[in-house]
C-alpha cells in the first residue's frame, strides 16, 4: 500500500477549510496528542499545523494566474525524516503512512530539518515534532461509516480539490486522477519519492489585452474625453 | 536557517578537543618535538575532554524534550546524530584509558593513541555529516562540509596543542609548523566553502512548486499572520552587510591573527587559541546563518 493524497491546485479556492478541518481532528488524536498553540488569543498567535496553506501569483497582470497550494506531509517513499531521527521515534507504516512516536521523540528538530517541504513542526509545548499522520486514526476506524474513513482535510475541502487513496492501486481514483490530469510530485531530484501528487491548474486562455487611446495615437473620442473629465472630479 | 548558539558552541568546542586530542596523540606517537612529558599529555587531554565534554552538553541543551536523549544512541544504523552519540560516548573511555596509559607508562599505549586519534577522526565526521547529509540545504550538501569540520577543529585543536607544548621542555617549532599548516589548510577549504555558497542556486520557487509555468511565480500571502514555527526555523534572513563584517571577523580572527600569533610569539599560544575559537565560533554562526533551506523557497524567497 502506498497511501496519500492528490491535491488539485486548479480548483483549491485556497479557502483553509482543510488547515482548519485537520487542526480541529488531529488536536484530539491520541496519535500525536494536541496541536499546540501559543497566545492564541494574543497579538502574535501562532501554533502546530500539519496542513498548511500558502497562495502565490505566476505571472503578471493581466496574464496573472493565483495559485493555491496546500502543503503537508508528502508521506515520502524514501523519507529522509525517518532515516536521519536518531531516536527511532520517526518511523514508516507499510502502508506508507510516515508517523513521529511522541512517546520517543527527543526535540532535536533534525527531522524537520531533512524535510525539503517544512511538513514536520516542534510543538513547544511538548518538545516533540508533530506531522501529518493522513488520518491514520479515521481512516481504519471501523465504526465510522465507510464514506468517512477519509482524511479530515479531504472530507472538509468543499471544492473536491483534495483525494485520499491508494497509489499502489492502478484503479484506484488517485491513481487514475494522476494519470489523467499529469499529477506531479514536488522537489523530485531530491530524490525523496514523494507519494503526494499534485494536479497542474488547467492552461489558462490569454486575456486579451486592447491597447489604450493614447497607446493607439488617435485623438480621444468625446465620449472618452467627458468620462475622463468627469472622473477627475469625482472622488473614489 | 536559524543559528542556534547551542550548536554553534558544541560544533566548535567538541571540534577544537577532538581535534587536540587526535593531534596529541599524534604528537605522542611521532614523539614531535622530542616528545611531550607525561604531564604535558595528561593536562592536554583533559583540557580536550573537557571542551568535547562542554560542547555535548551545550548539544542537549538544543533539545525540546531532553528526556528522550538516551534513545539517540539506538538507530546507529541509519542516523549521522545517533552514529555521533554513540563515538562520542565511546570516545571518553578511550581517551582514559590511553591517559591511563601514559601515566603508567604501559607498552600498549601506542595502541590506544592509534585508536584515539581514529575515533576522534570518526566523531568529527558523524557531527560534519549530520549537516553534511541533508539535501535540502544546498550549502551543506557538500564533502566540504565535513573536510571544514575536520580541518578547522584541527586547526584550533593544533593553537591549544602548541600552548600544551611551549609549556614545558619541547622543542616547539615543529609544533609551530604543524598550527601553521594546519590553519592554512583550514582556510583553504573555507575558502572552497564559501565559493560555492556564493555562487547561486538553482531552485526557484516556481521550481519548487511544480507547476510548469515560465511565468514567475511568487509568494502573495504564507497564510499565517505572525510567524510560525517554520518561518522561524527556515526563514533567516542575514543583512549582506553583517554577512560580510561577520566573514571578516572569521578571517580575521580565526585565521589571520592567529598564524601571525603563533609564528611570531609561540609564548602567546594561548590567545592565539583563544582569538582562533572567537573566529571559528563567528564561522560556525554563518555556516548555519547562510545555509538556506529550501522551505524558504515556500515563504517566498527567490533562490537558494
Amino acid at each position: 500500500m502506498k497511501l496519500g493524497l492528490v491535491i488539485d491546485l486548479d480548483t483549491c479556492v485556497g479557502c483553509h477549510a482543510c488547515a482548519v478541518a485537520c487542526k480541529e481532528w488531529n488536536g484530539g488524536s491520541a496519535l500525536s496528542g494536541p496541536l499546540s498553540d501559543y497566545e492564541p488569543y494574543g497579538k502574535e498567535p501562532s501554533g502546530v499545523w500539519f496542513n498548511r496553506v500558502r497562495h502565490y501569483e505566476a505571472g503578471e497582470y493581466p496574464q496573472n494566474k493565483t495559485l493555491n497550494v496546500p502543503m503537508s506531509c508528502m508521506h515520502c517513499e524514501d523519507a529522509d525524516c525517518v532515516t536521519v531521527c536518531p531516536t527511532g521515534a520517526s518511523y514508516k507504516r507499510e502502508d506508507g503512512i510516515v508517523l513521529v512516536d511522541q512517546d520517543k521523540c527527543m526535540g532535536c528538530n533534525l527531522c524537520t530539518w531533512a524535510c525539503p517541504y517544512g511538513a514536520r513542526e516542534l510543538d513547544e509545548s511538548s518538545g516533540t515534532v508533530k506531522k501529518c499522520t493522513l488520518c491514520a486514526d479515521r481512516i481504519f476506524d471501523e465504526l465510522l461509516p465507510p464514506g468517512d474513513r477519509q482524511p479530515a482535510c479531504v472530507l472538509a475541502c468543499p471544492t473536491h480539490a483534495r483525494h485520499y487513496g491508494d497509489f499502489d492501486d492502478p484503479g484506484s481514483n488517485v491513481s487514475k486522477l494522476v494519470a489523467e490530469r499529469e499529477g506531479f510530485g514536488m522537489l523530485p531530484e531530491l530524490g525523496y519519492k514523494p507519494v503526494n501528487r499534485y494536479l497542474p491548474p488547467r492552461p489558462m486562455p490569454k486575456v486579451p489585452v486592447h491597447a489604450s487611446p493614447q497607446e493607439n495615437g488617435s485623438a480621444p473620442g468625446l465620449a472618452q474625453r467627458v468620462a475622463g473629465w468627469v472622473n477627475k472630479f469625482i472622488e473614489r | 536557517m536559524r543559528p542556534a548558539l547551542s550548536i554553534v558552541f558544541f560544533t566548535v568546542s567538541s571540534g577544537a578537543g577532538l581535534g587536540l586530542l587526535a593531534l596529541l596523540a599524534l604528537a605522542d606517537l611521532f614523539k614531535l618535538g622530542g616528545g611531550l612529558s607525561v604531564a604535558q599529555i595528561l593536562s592536554g587531554g583533559m583540557l580536550g575532554l573537557v571542551l568535547v565534554a562542554a560542547g555535548l552538553v551545550s548539544s542537549t541543551l538544543h533539545l525540546a524534550n531532553p528526556k528522550n536523549a538516551w534513545r539517540a544512541f539506538t538507530r546507529f544504523a541509519t542516523s549521522w546524530l545517533s552514529r555521533e552519540a554513540v563515538f562520542a560516548a565511546a570516545f571518553f573511555p578511550l581517551c582514559a584509558l590511553y591517559l591511563a596509559g601514559v601515566f603508567w607508562q604501559q607498552p600498549w599505549r601506542a595502541f590506544a593513541a592509534l585508536l584515539v586519534v581514529a575515533l576522534a577522526w570518526t566523531v568529527l565526521y558523524c557531527t560534519a555529516m549530520i549537516y553534511g547529509s541533508l539535501k535540502p540545504i544546498r550549502q551543506w550538501h557538500t564533502p566540504l562540509t565535513p573536510l571544514n569540520y575536520l580541518l578547522l577543529g584541527h586547526a584550533s585543536g593544533a593553537l591549544l596543542l602548541l600552548w600544551v607544548a611551549e609549556r614545558g621542555q619541547t622543542r616547539i617549532a615543529p609544533y609551530v609548523v604543524l598550527a601553521l599548516a594546519l590553519l592554512s589548510a583550514g582556510a583553504a577549504a573555507k575558502l572552497a566553502y564559501y565559493a560555492r555558497t556564493r555562487r547561486d542556486g538553482g531552485a526557484t520557487l516556481g521550481h519548487a512548486l511544480g507547476v510548469k509555468t515560465a511565468a514567475q511565480v511568487k509568494l502573495l500571502d504564507a497564510g499565517h499572520t505572525h510567524g510560525t514555527f517554520l518561518s522561524a526555523e527556515f526563514v533567516f534572513t542575514l543583512a549582506r552587510a553583517h554577512a560580510a563584517r561577520l566573514r571578516a571577523a572569521v578571517w580575521a580572527f580565526g585565521f589571520a591573527a592567529p598564524a601571525l600569533l603563533a609564528a611570531a610569539f609561540p609564548d602567546a599560544a594561548l590567545g592565539a587559541a583563544l582569538l582562533c575559537l572567537a573566529g571559528l565560533l563567528a564561522e560556525r554562526w554563518l555556516f548555519f546563518a547562510e545555509a538556506q533551506h529550501t522551505v524558504a523557497l515556500y515563504h517566498g524567497a527567490r533562490r537558494v
